[in-house]
């Protein structure tokens, strides 16, 4: 467009907001390797005891564990679900097909804490324990938009023509969609599934409201900030955790680079 | 379904109102090309699942509470049948701090939204037209933070701010104050702050989505007609990304009107907003019918929000 020296501002002003976006994150890694419960400046010193002692905590690896359950199990629902509104939106034609594709975006626009009593109403009319199944039907609630989001603009950039073609040959419909149409968007589905699964991963305010007495990560987490001396101990599995995420996101752009 | 069976089905079968036979529109899927019953059976399949679920966990729930919204009390049996009572909703509509809570939510979420877009914007340019061969690379750089957990962001912030806090203890260190400052933590500000920079990556892909989509030969013919950068910049650039700009704003807008879990963690009982309220009514105060009409006020002020944001930009566009 024009001269590259008009390109500094702008670069300093990006690695200017990363370096601000990274600040917290890495004063969080600070804490988690600090020797002092508090963290205050000067650095009293570094340690790892905090990784050591989470493996002395199993109430805290639970909570890691039943997070990954959650996750696992609604982002499959979700996955699924999502791309059958998908495949029903782009290639076939019936009267409630806006309704569909309104319905599965829609739980973008609900506020969260409205879905999460909502839900809460429902579970305790019809005396449905809480517990990590409701947590995890909500997740799927919520992981459906983005599923149908992401696996709908694959499908939609997918010629029918190669469809056409299979069933011209003799395939039936389930047929054409085993074999062409999902070889096709499975790249897009394993994307959806690991966005679906970090939705879930990562969900606090409809899980406080939905745990029973099993807690995800983020729940058991909050249960623990009022203990200043457990909060170091937390981190040091966050920090962790927020390594699983990063390597499942970056599996996930390898796959869509792939394509 | 067998392959012959389903080769031979090649007249149309009369379709119902509702059925699935594929309109000529459906992107040249024929009838009598194999398209026929196997089709509408698998559609069967297709269908149910996503309705049943979105019925049962999305639909039924939100008309659940908006029946609980005109019981009077939850005494007695959940399931029995109650007189529907305006209760509720005259004594919220009566209730000034309500309406005030609601509307500085909303002036809140409408604040965080805007700085986050304006401070997106330039993040999104960089991105589309100067980061040349490494801007996938920076791109990722800049969502790590996003995908790091929502609650630990918060959290960093709680200890960014708090009086140990980091930026209190660097200042005292560098002999800037004596004294801790306790006005960083626990009010609206140090909640607008926390979400402006959760929602700063987000609000990024919506812009760089609109800016990529720019024809790059608009740019060359308004230099052939003499137009200088910032001219570029006002005529074509930024009208060309307003879709993604709107679209920004508003996927921060939204979540951020119906916040309780950051003004939990760092705004305390200064910083908290409606959805604090709605929350306490279903915890602590256990007043469900009048927290279900406090909830059904938040759901509908959303839902007109979002109509009145369609009517302005094209949803169509942030699906690409």
């Amino acid at each position: 467009m024009n001269g590259r020296g008009r390109a500094l501002p702008l670069s300093l002003y990006f690695f200017g907001l990363i370096a601000l976006l990274y600040l917290p994150i890495a004063v969080l890694f600070l804490f988690s390797l600090n020797a002092n419960i508090s963290l205050s400046f000067p650095l009293k010193g570094l340690t790892l005891d905090w990784y050591e002692k989470l493996f002395d905590s199993p109430a805290v690896l639970r909570a890691a564990r039943n997070s990954l359950v959650v996750a696992a199990g609604s982002g499959f629902a979700a996955t699924i679900l999502g791309t059958m509104v998908s495949i029903l939106y782009l290639r076939y034609q019936f009267r409630a097909r806006e309704f569909l594709m309104a319905l599965a975006v829609l739980p973008l626009i609900v506020p969260y804490i409205v879905l999460a009593v909502a839900l809460l109403l429902l579970f305790s009319v019809v005396n449905i324990d809480r517990s990590l199944w409701t947590v995890g039907i909500a997740h799927t609630v919520v992981a459906l938009p983005y599923v149908v989001l992401i696996v709908a603009s694959r499908l939609a950039g997918f010629d029918p023509i190669l469809e056409e073609a299979a069933m011209d040959l003799g395939a039936d419909y389930p047929t054409t969609l085993r074999r062409i149409v999902l070889p096709v968007i499975f790249p897009a589905m394993v994307s959806a599934y690991i966005t679906a699964f970090t939705v879930s991963f990562d969900e606090f305010a409809l899980a406080l409201f939905l745990a029973g007495t099993e807690p995800t990560f983020p729940v058991y987490l909050f249960s623990q900030l009022r203990f200043a001396n457990r909060l170091p101990v937390m981190i040091a599995l966050a920090v962790l955790l927020m390594l699983v995420t990063l390597t499942l996101v970056f599996i996930s752009e390898r796959i869509r680079r792939a394509e | 379904m067998g392959r012959s069976e389903s080769r031979a089905v090649t007249t149309p079968v009369p379709s119902r109102p509702s059925d699935t036979l594929p309109h000529p529109a459906a992107r040249g899927m024929g009838e009598g090309r194999g398209g026929g019953l196997d089709r509408r059976a698998t559609f069967r399949w297709l269908y149910l699942p996503p309705l049943l679920w979105l019925g049962l966990f999305f639909l039924i729930p939100l008309s659940l509470m908006a029946a609980f919204s005109f019981r009077a009390n939850i005494r007695g049996n959940l399931l029995q049948w109650w007189t529907p009572t305006l209760a509720h909703y005259t004594s919220l509509a009566a209730t000034g701090s309500y309406w005030r809570l609601l509307g500085i939510s909303a002036l809140m979420a409408f604040g965080v939204a805007t700085i986050a877009v304006i401070l997106a914007y330039p993040v999104a340019y960089f991105l589309a037209f100067r980061a040349g061969r490494r801007a996938g690379l920076y791109l990722v750089l800049l969502l790590i933070p996003f995908w790091t957990s929502y609650l630990l962001r918060v959290m960093a912030w709680k200890l960014m701010l708090g009086t140990e806090g980091v930026i209190n203890s660097f200042l005292q260190y560098v002999g800037l104050i004596q004294e801790p400052l306790t006005a960083l933590l626990y009010n609206r500000n140090a909640v607008v702050v926390t979400l402006i920079y959760v929602w700063i990556p987000f609000a990024t892909l919506p812009i760089l989505a609109a800016l990529q989509r720019i024809e790059p030969n608009l740019f060359e013919a308004a230099a052939d007609l003499g137009a200088r950068p910032f001219q570029q910049f006002r005529r074509i650039t930024l009208p060309l990304s307003l879709s993604g700009v709107f679209g920004a704003f508003f996927m921060v807008f939204i979540p951020t009107i119906g916040e309780y879990v950051t003004p939990l963690l760092v705004g305390g009982s200064r910083g908290s907003m409606y959805g604090n309220i709605i929350q306490d009514f279903f915890t602590k105060a256990a007043n469900w019918p009048l927290g279900s009409a406090l909830s059904m006020v938040m759901l509908v002020t959303t839902l007109l929000l979002v109509f009145i944001a369609t009517r302005i930009i094209n949803i169509r566009d942030l699906l690409e």
